[in-house]
């Protein structure tokens, strides 16, 4: 069983990490990059494929070379066999279609697997679109917002319980023939039921702890022309897309007023406390 | 359904000293062998005084199935062996390392999270081998039964698992002895209580006045703990001192002690201070119940293709200084793998269960759980007019007399040294506190230590313990609250005390239709899991999910 995650590298939103300009704008440079965390559902789910079934797990990302880094925690993170990253400047400024075309000419390069898993949206740009749209470049048959999955390898089947219309109140279970996609919901949760399965997980971990450390001996690049693709069609030239501005959202107004007494202040503090007094009822 | 469950040829639950045991043996023999192990780590859950023997009667010791484990594993050898006999501030020493050493090939001080977890390792790769494996975070909650017969285990964090042959070396609280009715929990007298303090001692050579490869075990009895039956022990680690006491149970009971009090009585006495390091720096407290191997060690530790192997069968032998339960529970564990392997290839596997019980007593192991000459005097020795009588003559003019004249003739220390006499002690008030107390007074020295040791509050130390606290799903369940059921726990549990609020149990005044009463309650969060309260409460206890609760970082 081979599958292929697709993962993307963005910025570290939590608190400490990201930095933003005066105008609210987003400063790349100073922003670490990290994996983006819907991603680690789609690794999760491949990573349980794998420990159920054998076979390969690859991960394939799109961007500049330092996502190196980025393919590293999912190696480190579900003990990837391989990794691959498309990179060159004719690849760059990709809106969700041409960064599409891209991956699945990567895919389809490496041999079409038996399941691609994406995960559900990436933390800057919000479409969720890449994932569908490469699947409809593979023209393979597509799941999305799964939460369970079991892989019938003899009858080649794949079964997934799903979120309908992403909404937790009501799911289904449905079926396709390999290979698929699988768009995996953060709703996903790994489902190791058996020791067979958790030795399984054991022994990956065991002998991948080493390989993550030399990430860059499994990482293969690939740029435009490795992939024989067209500059026309790919990067910033093949992208459909025009973003006509961008609206920073504006900070909303605190509602309560807040008064600043200093705690040197014997008497401020005293006020203060007769004012909380009324409150230390114990209710 | 049960077709399709996952099936084993061995499982082996815990992966203490007993159920690495089982698994090496298991696996050289080539069979297919899961080990379940319900700490994050092995270790996590364990607690030991404590000193690992090996053997020379026994047929098999630690290091003859991990070759390894005492230049990896282990803190020190014991090469030095005494008793302490307290009363008041004067101290009678008398040298112990003839008994020590009576059929010891050799002996270390363990710390069982270092050692367990190491341990853990080697199984895994021995067991991976066979086609089986370790798994930590697991916990086993019950026998799989199918029409009657036992066939395997349930786990709570996996499916349930079939099994050819069955090792429950799932410790004191066994909850597949249990649910085997092969071992229950219901009187205080068959069980002993240990507190311990992991202490720092970066300076042990100099203290001890011993090498690197020395170690030296001291023992303390006498009026050390305002006559709850027990003795104290300090043993000597690489950089730390393992100090605790034992007691037995009813004992403690009786007295309403607080165990974490007895302990500090222990510390703060100049008998021991003088080996602690100023200023005191207690790196982990800790407790267990021990089972009285005398009392309860089960004579026929086996049920279907079950086998019940150390504490979970009661195999702690603890006889006066004698105090041995690791190196049996690896002989047990031993045996019983080797047990099932000679009844496979006889194509019998369902014999297993009674060759590992015929080995037990051919062995000789039986014979030292349960000392026929300890039940032959029993009936004697603890009735409690012989007892009176004794303590009596003792503390009399003529006792103290015969006691200096036997010292005298140096008989006193060699009686002490005498594994046939330690076979013996009754478990009565004479042998713990009377005849140590007479001893040191008669004949000893006053002792005195400027270190002044302040051992942290049980809230400190609550507080310095690791959990993983499962909330909302407590795993015990207070059945009666009443004070007459249940009050004992307030002051037996090792991590409550009465007038204190941050422990597991406490006694709490309800008031309702104008009439108050007094009820026990129970907040689990702080538990150590060491099952003092499912003795001396009414309780329904079980453990903590697999990897939840405590974490011991010493052991």
């Amino acid at each position: 069983m081979h599958s292929i995650v697709l993962t993307k590298g963005v910025p570290d939103f939590r608190e400490g990490q990201v930095s933003f300009d005066e105008d609210g704008h987003l400063e790349r440079g100073k922003t670490p990059t990290v994996m983006n965390p819907n991603d680690e559902h789609a690794l999760q789910a491949a990573l349980q494929t794998k420990v159920r079934h054998g076979g390969r797990v690859s991960v394939m990302s799109m961007g500049p070379p330092g996502y190196g880094d980025v393919l590293q925690e999912a190696m480190e993170s579900v003990y990837a066999d391989d990794l691959y990253l498309l990179s060159d400047r004719e690849l760059a400024a990709a809106d969700t279609w041409a960064t599409a075309i891209a991956l699945s000419t990567g895919i389809e390069k490496l041999g079409l697997p038996d399941l691609v898993f994406a995960g559900f949206k990436t933390a800057d740009g919000e479409t969720g679109h890449t994932g569908p749209q490469t699947c409809w470049a593979l023209d393979i048959p597509m799941i999305t917002h799964v939460t369970e999955l079991s892989v019938d390898s003899d009858e080649r089947r794949v079964r997934a319980r799903r979120l309908v219309e992403g909404d937790v109140a009501e799911v289904e279970t449905v079926e396709a023939p390999l290979p698929a996609c699988i768009v995996v919901d953060p709703e996903f949760e790994s489902d190791y039921r058996t020791a067979g399965e958790q030795l399984a997980l054991k022994d990956l971990r065991e002998t991948t702890a080493e390989r993550a450390v030399e990430y860059d001996q499994h990482l293969t690049t690939w740029d435009h022309s490795d992939l024989n693709l067209d500059p026309d069609y790919i990067g910033l030239d093949g992208s459909p897309t025009i973003v006509s501005s961008v609206d920073p959202i504006p900070k909303p107004p605190a509602e309560r007023e807040a008064t600043m007494v200093d705690p040197g202040d014997e008497e401020a503090m005293g006020e203060l406390f007769d004012e909380m007094a009324a409150f230390s009822g114990g209710a | 359904m049960s077709d399709q469950y996952e099936q084993y040829e061995a499982v082996v639950v815990g992966a203490g000293p007993g159920g690495a045991a089982a698994a090496a043996k298991l696996a050289d023999e080539g069979i297919e062998t899961l080990v379940l192990e319900r700490g994050v780590k092995a270790g996590a859950k364990n607690v030991s005084g404590g000193l690992l023997y090996a053997e020379d009667s026994a047929p098999y010791a630690i290091d003859n199935l991990y070759p390894q484990i005492r230049t990896e594993a282990t803190e020190r050898p014991i090469t030095e062996y005494t008793i302490q006999n307290v009363a008041g501030s004067t101290v009678k020493e008398y040298d112990l390392t003839r008994l020590h050493e009576h059929d010891t090939r050799w002996s270390d001080a363990v710390l069982r999270r270092k050692m367990d977890s190491w341990l853990a390792e080697r199984v895994h790769e021995r067991t991976r081998e066979t086609g089986g494996g370790l798994l930590n975070g697991i916990k086993v909650n019950g026998l799989l039964r199918e029409d009657g017969e036992i066939v395997g285990v349930t786990c709570d964090e996996i499916d349930p698992i079939r099994a050819e042959f069955i090792v429950a070396a799932d410790g004191v609280n066994s909850e597949l002895a249990r649910d085997a009715g092969l071992m229950n929990w219901d009187e205080p007298e068959q069980w002993f209580q240990g507190v311990k303090a992991t202490v720092e001692a970066p300076n042990v050579n100099d203290r001890f006045d011993i090498g690197p490869q020395e170690g030296v075990a001291h023992l303390f009895s006498g009026d050390l703990f305002d006559g709850v039956r027990g003795g104290g022990f300090c043993y000597t680690n690489v950089d730390t001192l393992s100090i605790g006491a034992v007691f037995h149970l009813d004992s403690l009971v009786e007295s309403a002690a607080e165990p974490h009090e007895l302990l500090n009585a222990l510390l703060e006495h100049p008998v021991c201070s003088q080996w602690i390091d100023d200023p005191y720096r207690e790196v982990e407290y800790a407790a267990k119940l021990v089972p009285d191997s005398k009392k309860v060690a089960h004579p026929d530790p086996q049920s279907d293709r079950l086998v019940l192997v150390g504490d979970a069968a009661g195999q702690m032998q603890a006889q006066g200084p004698i105090i041995k339960g690791m190196n049996h529970a690896v002989t047990a564990g031993a045996l019983a793998g080797e047990a099932f392997a000679a009844a496979k290839r006889r194509g019998e596997p369902s014999s297993a269960g009674e060759r590992y019980v015929e080995r037990l007593y051919e062995s000789g192991t039986m014979a030292k759980l349960r000392p026929k000459r300890y039940e032959r005097l029993r009936p004697i020795a603890e009735r409690e007019r012989t007892t009176e009588v004794v303590d009596r003559l003792l503390e009399s003019p003529i006792g103290r007399f015969g006691v200096r004249a036997l010292d005298a003739t140096g008989l006193l220390e060699r009686l002490y040294s005498s594994p046939f006499m330690s076979m013996s002690i009754p478990d009565t008030q004479t042998p713990y506190v009377t005849l140590p107390t007479v001893i040191a007074e008669t004949l000893g020295e006053t002792v005195s230590d400027d270190t002044v040791v302040d051992p942290p509050s049980l809230e400190q130390r609550i507080g310095e313990l690791t959990y993983d606290t499962d909330i909302g799903n407590p795993h015990i369940e207070l059945l009666d609250n009443s004070v007459e059921a249940s009050g004992a726990a307030v002051t037996a549990c090792p991590v409550s005390a009465s007038e204190f609020g941050g422990g597991c149990y406490r006694e709490e005044t309800i008031a309702s239709n104008g009439t108050t009463k007094n009820v026990v309650s129970l907040d689990t969060q702080p538990c150590i899991e060491c099952g003092t309260c499912a003795v001396v409460a009414d309780t329904a206890w079980e453990h903590p999910s697999g990897g939840r609760g405590i974490e011991f970082r010493q052991g």
